[in-house]
């Protein structure tokens, strides 16, 4: 144990000595475990929440019995299938207005309420009583007790004006949920009598069966492992995670320089510990311990790094989140163990997968191997060949993906194989564009710069590769963010057809307001709208009501259409259908659609496409008379008004004073488009930060191989300025170098971005989302990303080359003093 | 103390194998000091390595004491290495992030025989006393050979190996090193086998041995 000990402070003497080699290694681990453990720490976060939702007082994850026309029905059927021994627990949920605000209200039973299901477990015996007896309780996550501006005991009023019970908090509850017992749910819906589902606990024998109680007035529902949400979901956590995944190798491509080049200048150290009687083994083993070492203490900062970004970047992903899904996950980071734990395993992992050449290395080295500190370097050259040949399979790959693939991880990996080839095939283009300049130069200095520069590539070709992908990626992304924020502009104009909008709070007051807008002649036409939910094989789908207007004609964006596809709108057996319902179902124009629906299925005509940008649901146009004959329960609250732009000021003030609707209730076009390009922005905020984050860490990886590098350099510098070239313009040629070689890649980063662009819109957004967008490429775009680039290059290399230009005459003797 | 016996070793050069050392006799005793001579590429560094387990024998025996070296495990040599035998190189081999006295500590820590007093009176003997805490590129080529000999004899080994110790020294140095190592190699009465190109300080040894064609002339 103690000559091992002696080993390691051996070992780790040589980072005492190298404390900037010792700064890049950790930096990098550092960087590649914070960038994917705070990616990580976000999809848990979200994951959590979903299962908090799923969980509420029995979500999706429990057994229930519903009305085959997803109606509500009478508690008698609950008090019927309690006789006969079914454990079941009623429940009743609707949408109430509270302070402006639309929340989902829960009615619950808990007497009956299954143990096993969900926060029943938490109302505990205690509470059981006040939450049930009057005035009763209503449970509510602290977000939303803030959302709601109410504090703790208070009883707000709803829009119909009844009191809720006061308000507690319960922890373990889903935002934007109020939580009541079943008797004052019925009466704040007013909806008496009546139950939305009855949930099903374990039966203690065998009832009798369903069908013999309640015909098939209720149908069984079974629990399902993956809600809805998180199909929905999968996609946006998927894309994180290759963020973060893509992040991570570029901090192991630092690792790999940083290991690479430790390993080459202790190749000696190793060689005199084993002459003097350290075992190949013990030495091997040291070696691996220290490397775990490392990786245990940069892990730990880095997982500290990454909860510092997941906590910046979580308000921007839960807004996207909201925006894209309507899923809620609370503001503030809570992490588990399993977190910790993971992030410190993908740290230990990366290092030795980063290690792994070195140490292989290591372990076969015979012990009289003789001190090459450049051998490292050159044989980089003798796998230009191999690293072409592997790039090359790669693409292949990358092809049979592109044409079989069907799923969104073979989009991904279309992606994945795409960057890796370009980036193993980097190193040899670099070479042949660097032997071209060879080639053509003419002076003895220039010529010296070509060669040098090549012979300077293979110990720079790792963070030239992290350069390439960093770029490709930003250029990607970029030029699709650019892309779908255009055509969204460009298709909000024209979905946006209604000057103002109205959300009334119920039926009731729609009509009244309805009544009221007929009378005043600053309305040019009132559109009203509606929609209604359904399942269409197995899907969930969105029915839209459209007016009949022929604003809607004009300005309703459609991608495909049958012949007069408006005109047969009319009547209300056909449909528009939106583009992801159309790829999801396999449905195109011509095709008939079967709609079930309250009075029996509803057969629809497909008479165009749209595009529905952002609507994670399956969405059908329909007439919304016909929706409102097919779905008599189709909530009437929606309003469209066609309204001249100087009288929309007066109008929104005159509903807001005559209903006291807030601006909730009542926007304006340009409010309402603001709005969706609020969180349209807020949806990529997390893609460019990351974007950014990305190019940093390739401009460290930029700057530790410099760093690093720029010891070796010296033997081939001193004979330079032994024949008179001065040290600062030693240092400029060295700076032009290297900005040449970065030059080179970002240029070869463009197109390969573009091409990532391509795979993001034609493959994986289509995948994940349904939608396909046009693909637009932004020069001025590109030029950016590129000075970028070149920016973070030059920064990375300014170190390096005021170093040397500051470098003392005898640290250059020394080369020849010592033949290094 | 060290016996020899017909030690054959091939290396293969382009795909052609090239005999090294061919049927190689040898015999040393103990505190005997002997120089080993021959021209470029006669196998006197690859003798060397072999004597102390660096490499294996293609054929042949080699004893040290009581020890069948060729029939060691990598790790039976290792400790033979850290316990039996010092090794001193031409290029010096210190390890550059150890101060002088970690250096000249290092082997008997690995090998668990730190002697203090002998530290010391190494120290004082190859007078290094003024340079314990500088590090290896601070000092000039003698200064660091006699850092590596004080590493060597720091376990007080049986077998002091020598591969061309003052082949990067100037004349008065190398004399100055090797007489202070032949000082110290009568202080342990340990065996000395050292290679050398130089016949003048071949002479300066007990015996002078000469390696030609593979074979000790």
């Amino acid at each position: 144990m103690r000559r091992a000990l002696w080993v390691l402070a051996v070992l780790l003497s040589h980072w005492r000595r190298h404390k900037m080699q010792f700064a890049t290694l950790l930096i990098g681990l550092i960087a590649a475990t914070a960038l994917w453990s705070g990616v990580q720490a976000i999809n848990q976060q979200a994951r959590n929440a979903y299962d908090r939702a799923a969980a509420t007082f029995g979500g999706v994850r429990t057994a229930m019995l519903v009305a085959p026309d997803a109606a509500t029905f009478s508690q008698e059927l609950f008090v019927k299938l309690r006789r006969a021994g079914w454990p079941v627990s009623p429940m009743l949920e609707g949408r109430i207005q509270v302070n402006g605000r639309s929340v989902r209200l829960l009615g619950v039973e808990p007497v009956t309420m299954p143990a096993e299901i969900g926060n029943a477990p938490r109302l505990g015996a205690s509470d059981l009583g006040s939450f049930v007896a009057p005035p009763g309780q209503t449970l509510v996550a602290r977000e939303t007790l803030n959302d709601l501006q109410e504090p703790e005991g208070a009883a707000p009023p709803i829009s119909s004006g009844a009191k809720l019970p006061p308000l507690r908090v319960l922890p373990q509850l889903v935002p934007n949920v109020l939580v009541v017992d079943i008797g004052m749910a019925q009466r704040l819906l007013n909806k008496p009598d009546q139950v939305s589902r009855l949930l099903i606990g374990k039966p203690k024998g065998k009832p009798a069966p369903l069908a013999s109680i309640v015909g098939e007035q209720l149908q069984r529902v079974e629990p399902n492992a993956e809600t809805e949400l998180e199909r929905l979901t999968d996609s946006f956590h998927l894309n994180l995670s290759a963020f973060g995944l893509l992040s991570f190798f570029v901090g192991l491509f630092i690792v790999n320089s940083a290991v690479g080049l430790a390993f080459e200048q202790r190749l000696p150290m190793l060689r005199t510990l084993r002459a003097c009687g350290a075992s190949a083994r013990l030495v091997n083993t040291v070696l691996v311990v220290e490397l775990v070492a490392l990786a245990l203490v940069a892990g730990l900062i880095g997982l500290v790094c990454g909860y510092f970004i997941a906590a910046a970047l979580l308000p921007d992903v839960a807004a996207s989140l909201r925006g894209l899904y309507g899923a809620q996950i609370p503001g503030q980071l809570t992490l588990q163990p399993e977190w910790w734990l993971a992030g410190i395993g993908i740290s230990i992992a990366g290092a030795m997968v980063a290690a792994a050449t070195s140490l292989i290395k290591a372990i076969r080295m015979p012990v009289l191997a003789t001190a090459q500190p450049h051998a490292w370097q050159q044989r980089q050259r003798r796998w230009l060949i191999l690293q072409s040949a592997a790039a090359c399979m790669v693409f292949v790959v990358a092809l049979l993906l592109l044409q079989y693939g069907q799923s969104l991880i073979a989009g991904f990996g279309v992606l994945a194989a795409l960057m890796l080839g370009a980036a193993l095939i980097l190193p040899a283009f670099l070479e042949i564009i660097l032997l071209v300049g060879q080639r053509c130069a003419k002076g003895p200095l220039s010529l010296w710069f070509w060669a040098d520069s090549r012979q300077q590539l293979s110990g720079l070709s790792l963070a030239l590769m992290a350069l390439l992908l960093a770029l490709a990626v930003n250029v990607g992304v970029s030029t699709m963010v650019e892309t779908f924020s255009r055509t969204f502009i460009g298709w909000l104009n024209g979905r946006l057809a209604a000057d103002v909008y109205i959300s009334a709070s119920d039926n009731a007051q729609g009509v009244t307001i309805r009544n009221w807008l007929k009378e005043r002649s600053d309305v040019q036409a009132i559109l009203s709208g509606g929609r209604a939910e359904t399942q269409v094989q197995g899907q969930p789908v969105e029915l839209l009501g459209l007016p009949d207007h022929a604003l809607y004609r004009e300005r309703w964006p459609l991608l495909e259409t049958a012949p007069r596809a408006w005109t047969q709108l009319v009547p209300g057996n056909a449909a528009f259908i939106s583009e992801q319902l159309s790829r999801r179902l396999n449905v195109r124009v011509g095709d008939v659609i079967e709609v079930p629906a309250p009075g029996g299925t509803w057969e629809l005509d497909i008479v165009g496409i749209y595009a529905d940008y952002g609507n994670p649901k399956g969405q059908l146009a329909v007439n919304v008379a016909a929706l409102i004959r097919h779905f008599p329960q189709t909530p009437q609250t929606r309003i469209g008004l066609i309204v001249a732009k100087q009288n929309i000021p007066g109008l929104i003030a005159a509903l807001q004073k005559q209903f006291a609707l807030d601006d909730r209730s009542v926007a304006d076009q340009a409010t309402v488009k603001a709005e969706s390009i609020r969180i349209f922005n807020r949806t990529f905020a997390v893609t460019s930060a990351l974007n950014a984050f990305t190019l940093g860490v390739a401009g460290i990886a930029l700057l530790t191989s410099l760093l690093t590098l720029a010891n070796s350099r010296l033997p081939q510098l001193a004979p330079l300025w032994a024949i008179g070239i001065t040290r600062p313009r030693l240092a400029a040629i060295e700076l032009t170098k290297t900005l040449s070689v970065a030059l080179f890649t970002s240029l070869l980063a463009v197109p390969l971005g573009l091409l990532v662009a391509w795979c993001l819109i034609a493959i994986v957004n289509v995948k994940a989302f349904g939608w396909r967008l046009p693909f637009h490429v932004f020069p001025l775009q590109l030029a950016e990303l590129v000075a970028v680039a070149l920016i973070a290059s030059l920064l990375a290399a300014l170190l390096p080359t005021i170093r040397l230009a500051r470098m003392q005459p005898a640290s250059l003797v020394k080369v020849f003093a010592n033949e290094r | 103390m060290l016996s020899i016996r017909n030690l054959s070793k091939a290396f293969s050069s382009a795909g052609e194998p090239v005999h090294v050392l061919r049927g190689v006799d040898l015999d040393l005793r103990a505190g005997e000091r002997v120089a080993l001579t021959g021209e470029s590429g006669s196998g006197k560094s690859t003798l060397l390595h072999l004597i102390a387990g660096l490499d294996a024998a293609d054929a042949g025996s080699i004893r040290l004491e009581e020890t069948e070296v060729t029939k060691l495990s990598d790790a039976g040599r290792a400790g033979l290495r850290r316990n039996r035998i010092g090794l001193v190189f031409q290029q010096f081999n210190l390890i550059p992030s150890l101060s002088v006295a970690d250096n000249l500590a290092f082997q008997a820590r690995i090998a668990g025989r730190q002697d203090a007093a002998w530290t010391k009176e190494l120290v004082e003997r190859l007078g290094l006393g003024d340079l314990l805490k500088r590090y290896p590129e601070q000092l000039s080529g003698g200064q660091q050979q006699r850092v590596a000999i004080g590493r060597a004899l720091a376990t007080k080994p049986s077998l002091l190996l020598a591969d061309e110790p003052t082949g990067n020294l100037d004349e008065a140095t190398a004399e100055n090193v090797l007489a202070l190592a032949r000082d110290l190699v009568a202080r342990t009465g340990c065996g000395f086998l050292m290679v050398t190109h130089s016949l003048h300080l071949a002479g300066t040894l007990d015996r002078h041995l000469t390696l030609h064609a593979g074979r000790i002339a």
